[in-house]
This record gives structure tokens, sequence and C-alpha cells, in this order.
């Protein structure tokens, strides 16, 4: 058996793969995994997201693989310079939990679901279909797509290995 | 990225004597708690790529125990009080009210994570009122929620105030340990951006 390739996602961070390499990012709490794939190419793509909009964004530099409406966009484009097809292209995530259940009435409080809903909406203007989530609840979540197979894995304390 | 550009070594220093005195208070209470010693390594501070904070506990995927606090105040923040499943079995262990109900390392009742929050509760009050008497601004703790997870999980809920700067965040890491060896807890103390003006203003640090 050959050996696999890992390729990590940091925390707003993201990168892309090929040759049957896998993409993984740990840790996910609030934060969203979002991976785009191209089932021709057997190309895959993720990011690591961490808040839901660029607009709140104070840094001088930006980090566009930090915010969903532009981390989004970023992984589109890298895919395509590889020779992806944004038709063919499918959507898979995973995060977005509540890690802390008691509310203190702060948007921050609520910043898992929002990122899950603004990476919808980024993926809705490329009408890139998300094909499954797993989102929500109050777990943590490491993720890892394989690009040769297209295949999300999730793993967490609670629930073990799933694979959507 | 430098938070701050004027008289930055003076400044770290000031924040680890802040994350001193508030440790200080918190580990002699939990001393108090379980009727043993409980001493402090120095603390630490550092701006910290995002990355690099879970690494402080162990990993992201490490499993730890965490309870988290929104400091309320003027000058606000996040804190967790940290404890590795080991350590928290033998804390619990100290409890004879806890007795009989003992789980494994990676098991806990709802009983024995509300006495964890709990103590958390007490350890970050005493931290932060010491911190409160030093700098004259109220702080206080909010409701504490507690969480058994990965700790890059839980740690990156406490990095959203940092987020919207940059990919780093300024953390202030302390450790109680008993008996000279044994991590006990670990207290990390993360000011929103905008509370280190004023935390050195009350501190009669000049500020730009």
């Amino acid at each position: 058996m050959t050996e696999m390739t890992f390729i990590k996602v940091g925390m707003a961070d993201l990168n892309i793969a090929g040759d049957g390499a896998v993409l993984k990012t740990t840790g996910l709490g609030s934060c969203v995994g979002i991976t785009l794939y191209d089932p021709i190419l057997k190309l895959a793509g993720m990011a690591h997201i961490m808040l839901p909009d660029s607009q709140i964004a104070k840094e001088g530099q930006l980090n566009i693989a930090k915010y969903a409406d532009t981390a989004v966009p970023e992984l589109v484009r890298r895919l395509r310079e590889k020779g992806a097809d944004v038709k063919r292209l499918v959507a898979k995530m995973a995060g977005g939990a509540q890690m802390f259940a008691f509310a203190v009435g702060s948007d921050s409080m609520r910043i898992g679901p929002r990122n899950v809903e603004s990476t919808k909406l980024a993926l809705q203007a490329f009408s890139i279909p998300l094909l499954s989530e797993d989102t929500g609840a109050n777990y943590g979540r490491t993720v890892e797509l394989d690009s040769g197979t297209g295949i999300f894995t999730i793993r967490s304390v609670q629930f073990g290995v799933k694979e959507i | 990225m430098s938070l701050f550009p004027n008289d930055e070594a003076f400044k770290l220093d000031v924040l680890r004597e802040v994350g001193n005195i508030g440790s200080g208070h918190a580990a002699t209470a939990l001393s108090t708690l379980m009727d043993r010693p409980v001493d402090m390594a120095v603390p630490t501070v550092s701006l910290l790529p995002f990355e690099s904070i879970a690494e402080r506990v162990g990993g992201p995927e490490e499993l730890v125990i965490a309870v988290f606090f929104r400091v309320e105040g003027p000058a606000p923040g996040n804190m967790f009080f940290i404890l590795h499943p080991r350590s928290a079995r033998r804390l619990l262990a100290r409890f004879e009210v806890l007795k009989g109900s003992e789980g494994d390392e990676y098991t806990y009742s709802e009983l024995e994570l509300s006495a964890l929050c709990e103590i958390g509760n007490i350890l970050a009050g005493s931290y932060l009122s010491s911190l409160g008497d030093l700098t004259g601004l109220y702080m206080s703790p909010s409701v504490p929620s507690i969480a058994f997870d990965m700790a890059g999980a839980i740690l990156s809920f406490g990095l959203l105030q940092f987020g919207v700067m940059g990919d780093e965040a300024l953390l202030i890491d302390t450790t109680l340990v008993e008996g000279g060896q044994k991590t006990e807890g670990q207290f990390f103390l993360i000011p929103d951006p905008e509370s280190f003006d004023k935390l050195f203003r009350a501190l009669g640090v000049p500020v730009e």
C-alpha cells in the first residue's frame, strides 16, 4: 500500500491537492472546514474558515482564507487555475459548532452558525451544490478530504469517525 | 505584527506581572480548595500565531477540559482555565462528596463537570479580582461554561476578537503546579486587542 500524503490546512488557511493526497484540518470548533471537489480531475480544495464576513476585518493585509466570503472565491480561483470547471465542483463541509453553551448576548456566541450560513451563501454565488454537511452542535471536529475519492471524513471525540 | 510599537519589552513585562499576580491569587485559592500547596510557574506572555496557541496545551487535537469565561468590564477579554484529564481526575479525587462517582480520565458525570466548572469559577474569580485591585478596573468573569474536547476547537473560540486584526493573538499563559512537578491547571488570559491601552493606562504605563 502506498503511503498517504497529507496536506495540512491550518487555522485561517486554505490549500488545494490532487494525485490522491489528503487535505486535513484539525480541531474545528466554531470554525468551518469547507471543501470543494472536481470529481473528473480528482482535484480538491479545503479552507479552514474562522469568521463569516471580511467586512468586519480591521487587519491591514487581509487574510482571505479566514473569512467565508473571501475563502470560497479564492478556493474556486485556485482550483480553476489547475483546470477545474466550476460547473463540476461539489462542496462538503463540517464545523460551525457552538463550543460553549451559555449566552452572553454577544454575536460572537453565534459565530459557528454564522460561519455556516455565510459559507453557504458564498457557495450559492457560484451555484456550487453542497452535497453534505456535518455542522452545528457543540463538539470539535477534525476533517479530511481524500482527493482521490472525494470522501470527506470527520473525527470527533464523542462520535468517532464518520464519512460524508 | 507588532501589537506594541513602542516599549514592547517593557509592556510584555507588565503583562507578565499581570499574569503573575492574577495566577498567584488563583494558586492560593486552589491551594485552599485542595488543602495542599500549589505553586505557579513564571507566566509567559507572547504574541502567537493562532496555530501555535493550541500547542501550549499539547496540540490542536489534545483532549482538554476547559472552562471559558468572558472577562467583562472596561477591559474585556477571554479567559480559559484548562485541565488535562489526568489533572482533572486528581483534582476531583480531593473532594469527599464526589467519592464513589469516579469514572476514567475520559468520562465525567454531570456532577463532576459541574464541580470542575465551579472550581474554575472560583479560581478565575480570584485571578480577576486581584487584577481589579491592581488596576482599579472592574473585571468580572461571565457565567462559566465548560467543554471537554479538542484543544483547537475550544481555544479558537477565544481568538475571535484577535481574528479581525490579524492571525496572531497575545496570550498570558500561567501554569499552576502541585508539589513542584504535576501540572494542575493552566490559565489563558487573552485580553481583547482594544483592552491593552486601558490596562496600561490604569497601571501608569505610558501609552502612545
